[in-house]
């Protein structure tokens, strides 16, 4: 018996990282699964994209838990087609029970250099992004009758500062605004809504050189290795980032029963980072 | 596979409540139980003391589900008498892995000006003293077990916001989350995590009492639970009127699970939403 047999799940940014790990461990525990990536290279964005093939593997992943999942190919910058996507889920698995707004993008730049492609792509994208993900899928919760839970992954930048990253800033700060005003205004239907706050967590975005720069600006190619001394030292247990599956623990805490009551909450996954 | 399997927790306040509820949900889950309880009237409080036979049910419950406990009374006022009891149960069941420091009273209430030195000092010996007490009992058994560890300190809604006529027990709540903090950096290279909880009203004899009744809707002469429960639900934001003692136990144990594994330093509200309004 799963935490969440017979639900649906909608996780944007499904492709991998955190999005694959939310999708397979929502499954494990019994979710159908509606997931969506860009899989295409977003301009302004300094690493690879995450590819069809990744998200083909997700799909692998989650049907090989004997779990339905159905994937689609979105930007979260267009509604319309956002929403064409999760109806479409919807009519297939019949349901929409919790919302994952995971997908976004890391460009960092110093705030007085930065051109206004890189600062407006940050907040359609990471910003305005999840406001459409939540338009689109929330009203399918609403119409279930039968409460439940929205995620929305922000960052622990949204609560402490760290240079070169003012759009990102911006943009995951505004989360928690959107968090709670939607907080207020589903908790009558029973519908709960939390953010999440990771520190750096071990995945594409951040395990790349334009990051490894950002926390080492005093080396000219800075490796991992050189990265994770610096990372060290944004956390205060000690270890240099989180795994994708900390994060998904907390999805999971928020969304299941164990969450029932939790809702406005600004859920930190840090390693003691805002210390 | 449980949750916590093979691991021993410590539950302050556990005759009952909360802390019985916390007990039951670790112990389903793979662990060994620490309790203690006061199991004495509190001086001012207006609601009946926990008793030997709340604890002794504590135990009953426990042992149902076959994990070992060792319970015993003891006040977390008294230091000496708190690690005496924590030693003997580390001693008995082999290690320590998790601390509850649970237990915590409601007094009579009164606005700031009207408090007495009585009520004030009553309420942050136990409330805040008493949590500071259970903490240092416990971090050389976790330090020595080489192994980590998890601290969840329960403060409350009243730890993150204020409410009028209860400035001692706001003062100590709040308290909390500063010994959570600075807990958190000084136990970190030892992967200790510390957190708080942060509970809207949870329906136990703590809240369910005329006082908190009086608190929550001032203007009626004898209110009821029934009067208390649409001025509770006001004060969430989701419309029910209390949580139960099992959706903090969930909380405890996420925090106390590896699933929190890099968790450390966070108040965490279980509030129905009580922070937004």
């Amino acid at each position: 018996m799963g935490q969440l047999d017979g639900k649906v799940a909608f996780i944007t940014g499904a492709a991998r990282g955190q999005g694959r790990s939310h999708a397979i461990t929502l499954a494990k525990e019994g979710a159908d699964i509606i997931a969506i990536d860009v899989c295409k290279q977003v301009d302004t964005v300094p690493y690879p994209g995450a590819t069809s093939e990744d998200l083909q593997e997700t799909v692998r992943q989650v049907e090989a838990l004997d779990r339905r999942i159905i994937a689609s190919e979105v930007d979260i910058r267009d509604y319309a087609g956002l929403k064409t996507a999760v109806d479409q889920g919807v009519a297939d698995l019949g349901r929409l029970d919790i919302v994952v707004s995971q997908a976004g993008i890391s460009t960092p730049a110093p705030t007085l250099e930065m051109d206004e492609e890189t600062w407006q792509t940050m907040i359609d994208v990471n910003l305005t992004g999840q406001w459409h993900t939540v338009k689109a899928a929330v009203p399918h919760i609403v119409s279930g009758g039968r409460g439940g839970a929205v995620v929305i992954t922000s960052s622990l930048a949204a609560l402490i500062a760290n240079a070169n990253t003012a759009h990102y800033s911006a943009a995951k700060a505004g989360l928690v605004g959107l968090m709670r005003v939607l907080a207020v205004e589903l908790a009558p239907q029973s519908i709960r809504v939390n953010t999440i706050h990771p520190t750096t967590v071990n995945t594409d975005m951040i395990l790349n050189e334009p990051t490894y720069k950002l926390f080492r600006p005093d080396l000219a190619t800075p490796t991992r290795a050189d990265f994770e001394v610096a990372a060290l030292t944004l956390n205060k247990l000690p270890i240099a980032g989180v795994e994708p599956i900390d994060i998904s623990n907390a999805v999971l805490y928020l969304v299941g029963d164990s969450g029932r009551y939790v809702t406005g909450t600004t859920h930190v996954v840090d390693a003691g980072g805002q210390l | 596979m449980g949750r916590v399997e093979g691991k021993v927790a410590f539950i302050t306040g556990a005759a009952r409540g909360q802390g019985r509820s916390h007990a039951i949900r670790l112990a389903q889950e793979g662990a060994d139980i620490i309790a203690v309880d006061l199991l004495e009237a509190i001086p001012g409080a207006p609601y009946a003391a926990a008793t030997q036979e709340d604890l002794d049910e504590t135990v009953r419950q426990v042992e149902a589900l076959d994990r070992r406990i060792v319970a015993s009374k003891a006040d977390v006022r008294d230091y000496e008498g708190l690690k005496k009891a924590l030693d003997d149960g580390v001693a008995e069941l082999g290690r320590l892995d998790i601390v509850s420091a649970n237990a915590g009273i409601s007094t009579q209430m009164a606005p700031t000006d009207e408090l007495t030195e009585d009520m004030w000092q009553n309420m942050i010996d136990t409330n805040l003293t008493g949590v500071w007490h259970t903490a240092k009992a416990a971090i050389p058994h976790l330090k020595a077990g080489g192994r980590g560890g998890a601290i969840i300190l329960t403060s409350s809604e009243a730890g993150i916001k204020g409410y009028a006529n209860i400035a001692h027990y706001v003062s100590a709540k709040h308290g909390v989350v500063g010994l959570m903090r600075t807990l958190a950096i000084e136990l970190a290279p030892d992967m200790i995590r510390v957190n708080s909880i942060h509970p809207t009203q949870v329906d136990t004899d703590m809240i369910m009492n005329e006082a908190t009744y009086r608190l929550f809707a001032p203007n009626l002469e004898n209110p009821t639970r029934e009067d208390f429960a649409p001025a509770s639900q006001a004060t969430n934001t989701l419309p029910i009127p209390w949580v139960e003692a099992v959706d903090i136990s969930n909380a405890v144990l996420f925090l106390a699970s590896d699933e929190a594994r890099y968790v450390t330093g966070v108040p965490l509200p279980v509030d129905a939403g009580c922070f937004l309004k």
